[in-house]
C-alpha cells in the first residue's frame, strides 16, 4: 500500500515541465558560453516567439487529442481577436475606459474568438454523426473548418480592410539581465502562457471535466455509455480553443504592436509544426514543440537567412511525422488519448 | 473567344486536371493536402527545361509529368506509413517544403520566379483536360477502378478480398503526381511565368475542396466540383469580397447537408439513362446512399 502511494506521489511530480525548464536553461547557458551574446539574444527572442506558438499549438493539439479534428479555424480565431480589438479601439468605442482601453479591447477580441469558436462547433460537430462510412469521412469537420476560415477572414476584410494596423500599447519596458534585453511584456507573456498550460494540464488530469474530456478522447461511444454527456462536453473544447487562440493573439498584439487580417496564417502554420514536433494530442509536447519552433526560427534566420525558415521547419516536420509520428517526446500511443 | 472567356477556360482546364490528380488518391482513400507541391514540381520542371535547356513544350511537358510522377512514387512510401490526420499533415508538410525549397533555390529564380519561353494556347489545354477526364473515367470503370472503390469504402475488407491495397495506393499516388505535374506544366506554358508564392497552402486547400465537395465516389465528382468552384466565383464577381463569404457558407452547408459530396454513386445511378424508365426490369440497379 505504502509502495503504491509512494509511486503515485512520485508520478504526480510535474516531471516533464521540470525537464523542459532545465533543458531551456541549459541551452541558453551553452549558447552564452559558446556563441556569445548575439546568439543568446536570438534564443531569448526565439523563446518569446515560441510562447505564442506554444499557446496556439496547445489549442490545435487539444482539438486533435479529444476530437481527432484538425481545426483550421484556429489561425482565423487568432486573427479575429487582434483585428476586432483594433477595430473597437480605433473607432473610439472604448474612450470611456481611459488608459485601459487597450486591455478592454483585447478582452472583447478574446470574447469574440470564443463566440466564433462556438459557432464553428455548432456547424461542424453537431453533424458529425452523419456517418457514411468511407475513408475520407474524417475530412468532414476539416472541410467545414476551411469553409469557416473563408467566412471569418473575408468578413474581417469587408469590415476592417486589408491593411496591417498599429495597435497602441501604452507601455514599453525592457529588462536588462546578464547583458541581454528582455521585453517585460514578452516575459509576462511567456509566464502567462506557461501558467495557462499548467492550469489546463491540472484541469485535464484532476477534475471531473478533465476526466470526461479524456474519456471522449479515448472513445466517444464508450464515454456516452459511461454517462458522459458528450454533446455538453464537446463545446468545452471549442471554448478552450477560442480562449487559447484569443489569449495568444492578445499576447502577440501587445508584444509586437501590430495586427493584420493575415496575422493568423504565419502563426497557424508554425503552431501546426510545433504540435507535430511535440506529438499530436500531447499538451506538454505542444509546449516543448512551440518553444523549439520559436528557437529554430530565430536561429535559422540568424544563420541561414529569412527565406530558409519555411524549408527548414517543414522539412524537419516531414521527417518527424514519418519517422516518429508520436512526436519527439511523446509516448508510444499514437493519436488519441495522450492528454 | 474573348480574352476574359479564354482565361476562364484555361484556369478551368488546369483546375480540372489538378482536381483529378487529387481525386485519384482520394478515391483510394487518402487525402493529399500537398497538391500544390506536386503541381509546383511539374510547373518548375517545365519552366526550367524550357528556359534553361531551350526545349519545346512537347518535350518539356512529358518530362515534367515524369518528374512529378517520380516524386509522387518516391514520397508515397513514407507517406503511406501514416493515415488519417497524420497523412493530411504529412502531405501538407510536403507541399510547404517544396514551395519553401523553390523560394530559396537560386537555380529556379528564388522569390523572383521564372519566365517560361514556349507558349501553348487554350486549345491544347482543352484537349489535355478532355483526355485526362476520359482517362480517369476509364480508370474508374476498369478492374483497377473496382479495387480503388473497394479500398475507398473499406480497406480491411479489400485486403481480405485479395486486393493489393499498398500497390494500388502507391499507383494512385504516382498517377496523382503525374496529373498534378501535367497541370503545373500546362500552367507554366500557358501563363509563361511561374513563381513559388503561387503554389501555396491555400491552393492545396482549394483543390482538395473541389474534390471533396464534388464527391470522391465517382469520377463525376471532380468535374462537378471544379466547374462549380471555378465558375461560381466568376458568376458572383459583382459581389466583391462577399462572394468568398457566400462561398464559405456554401462549403459549411454542403458538409452539413451532403457530406459525401455533390455527386454520389446513388445519384449517378438515378440519373443514368438506364433508369429513365423505372418500369423496365433493367432498373434494378439499386445503390444505397451509403455507396
Amino acid at each position: 500500500m505504502s509502495e503504491a502511494s509512494a509511486t503515485a506521489s512520485f508520478r504526480s511530480l510535474p516531471v516533464r515541465p521540470i525537464l523542459l525548464a532545465i533543458a531551456v536553461l541549459v541551452a541558453i547557458a551553452v549558447a552564452i558560453f559558446a556563441g556569445g551574446k548575439v546568439i543568446a539574444q536570438q534564443m531569448v527572442s526565439g523563446l518569446m516567439l515560441g510562447s505564442i506558438y506554444m499557446t496556439v499549438a496547445v489549442a490545435f493539439t487539444l482539438t486533435i487529442g479529444v476530437l481527432n479534428f484538425l481545426n483550421f479555424t484556429i489561425p482565423t480565431l487568432f486573427m479575429l481577436t487582434g483585428m476586432v480589438a483594433w477595430g473597437v479601439l480605433s473607432r473610439g468605442y472604448l474612450s470611456v475606459a481611459g488608459g485601459w482601453g487597450w486591455l478592454l479591447a483585447l478582452l472583447i477580441g478574446i470574447a469574440v474568438a470564443v463566440v466564433a469558436s462556438l459557432i464553428v462547433e455548432r456547424f461542424t460537430f453537431r453533424y458529425l454523426k452523419t456517418r457514411h462510412g468511407d475513408a475520407t469521412e474524417h475530412a468532414i469537420p476539416l472541410v467545414s473548418s476551411l469553409g469557416f476560415l473563408l467566412i471569418f477572414e473575408h468578413l474581417v476584410l469587408i469590415a476592417l480592410g486589408s491593411e496591417a494596423q498599429r495597435f497602441p500599447v501604452p507601455f514599453k519596458a525592457d529588462l536588462y539581465a546578464f547583458g541581454l534585453v528582455i521585453g517585460l511584456p514578452q516575459l509576462a507573456s511567456l509566464l502567462l502562457a506557461l501558467g495557462i498550460v499548467a492550469t489546463l494540464t491540472y484541469v485535464l488530469k484532476r477534475t471531473r471535466m478533465g476526466r470526461a474530456l479524456r474519456t471522449i478522447a479515448e472513445s466517444p461511444d464508450t464515454a456516452s455509455l459511461l454517462g458522459v454527456d458528450v454533446a455538453r462536453i464537446v463545446p468545452v473544447v471549442f471554448i478552450l480553443t477560442g480562449l487559447l487562440s484569443g489569449v495568444a493573439a492578445a499576447l502577440f498584439t501587445v508584444n509586437y504592436g501590430d495586427v493584420s487580417p493575415f496575422m493568423g496564417e504565419h502563426i497557424g502554420t508554425k503552431a501546426i509544426a510545433a504540435m507535430v514536433l511535440g506529438g499530436l494530442g500531447s499538451v506538454w509536447g505542444a509546449v516543448a514543440g512551440g518553444l523549439l519552433v520559436g528557437l529554430a526560427e530565430t536561429l535559422s534566420i540568424h544563420f541561414l537567412g529569412g527565406d530558409s525558415v519555411q524549408m527548414v521547419v517543414w522539412g524537419l516536420l516531414l521527417v518527424v511525422i514519418i519517422l516518429r509520428p508520436q512526436g519527439l517526446f511523446g509516448a508510444s500511443a499514437i493519436g488519441k488519448a495522450k492528454l | 473567344m474573348s480574352g476574359y472567356a479564354s482565361g476562364i477556360v484555361a484556369i478551368l482546364c488546369i483546375n480540372l486536371i489538378f482536381a483529378y490528380a487529387i481525386f485519384v488518391t482520394a478515391a483510394a482513400g487518402q487525402l493529399n493536402l500537398g497538391g500544390a507541391g506536386f503541381q509546383a514540381i511539374g510547373a518548375y520542371a517545365a519552366a526550367w527545361l524550357s528556359s534553361s535547356a531551350h526545349m519545346p513544350a512537347n518535350v518539356t511537358i512529358p518530362l515534367a509529368i515524369l518528374a512529378s510522377a517520380l516524386v509522387g512514387f518516391v514520397i508515397s512510401f513514407p507517406v503511406l506509413r501514416t493515415r488519417g490526420v497524420y497523412m493530411v499533415l504529412a502531405t501538407f508538410a510536403f507541399g510547404q517544403f517544396v514551395s519553401g525549397f523553390l523560394l530559396r533555390s537560386p537555380t529556379f529564380g528564388g522569390a523572383i520566379g521564372m519566365v517560361v519561353a514556349d507558349y501553348i494556347g487554350v486549345g491544347a489545354l482543352v484537349i489535355c483536360a478532355v483526355v485526362t477526364t476520359l482517362l480517369v473515367f476509364f480508370l474508374m470503370a476498369s478492374r483497377l477502378g473496382l479495387a480503388i472503390r473497394s479500398i475507398h469504402d473499406d480497406e480491411l475488407v479489400s485486403t481480405i478480398m485479395g486486393v493489393n491495397v499498398r500497390a494500388v495506393q502507391v499507383a494512385m499516388f504516382t498517377l496523382g503526381g503525374a496529373l498534378a505535374g501535367l497541370s503545373g506544366a500546362l500552367y507554366a506554358h500557358h501563363f509563361s511565368f511561374v513563381e513559388a508564392q503561387y503554389f501555396n497552402s491555400l491552393l492545396s486547400i482549394y483543390v482538395l475542396l473541389f474534390v471533396l465537395i464534388g464527391g470522391t465516389q465517382t469520377a463525376w465528382g471532380p468535374l462537378v466540383g471544379s466547374l462549380f468552384f471555378t465558375l461560381l466565383p466568376e458568376l458572383m464577381r459583382v459581389g466583391g469580397s462577399w462572394r468568398y463569404v457566400v462561398f464559405g457558407v456554401v462549403i459549411v452547408l454542403m458538409m452539413v447537408l451532403r457530406p459525401q459530396g455533390i455527386v454520389t454513386r446513388a445519384l449517378v445511378a438515378r440519373l443514368s439513362p438506364r433508369n429513365w424508365w423505372p418500369a423496365s426490369s433493367r432498373a434494378a440497379t439499386r445503390v444505397s446512399d451509403a455507396g
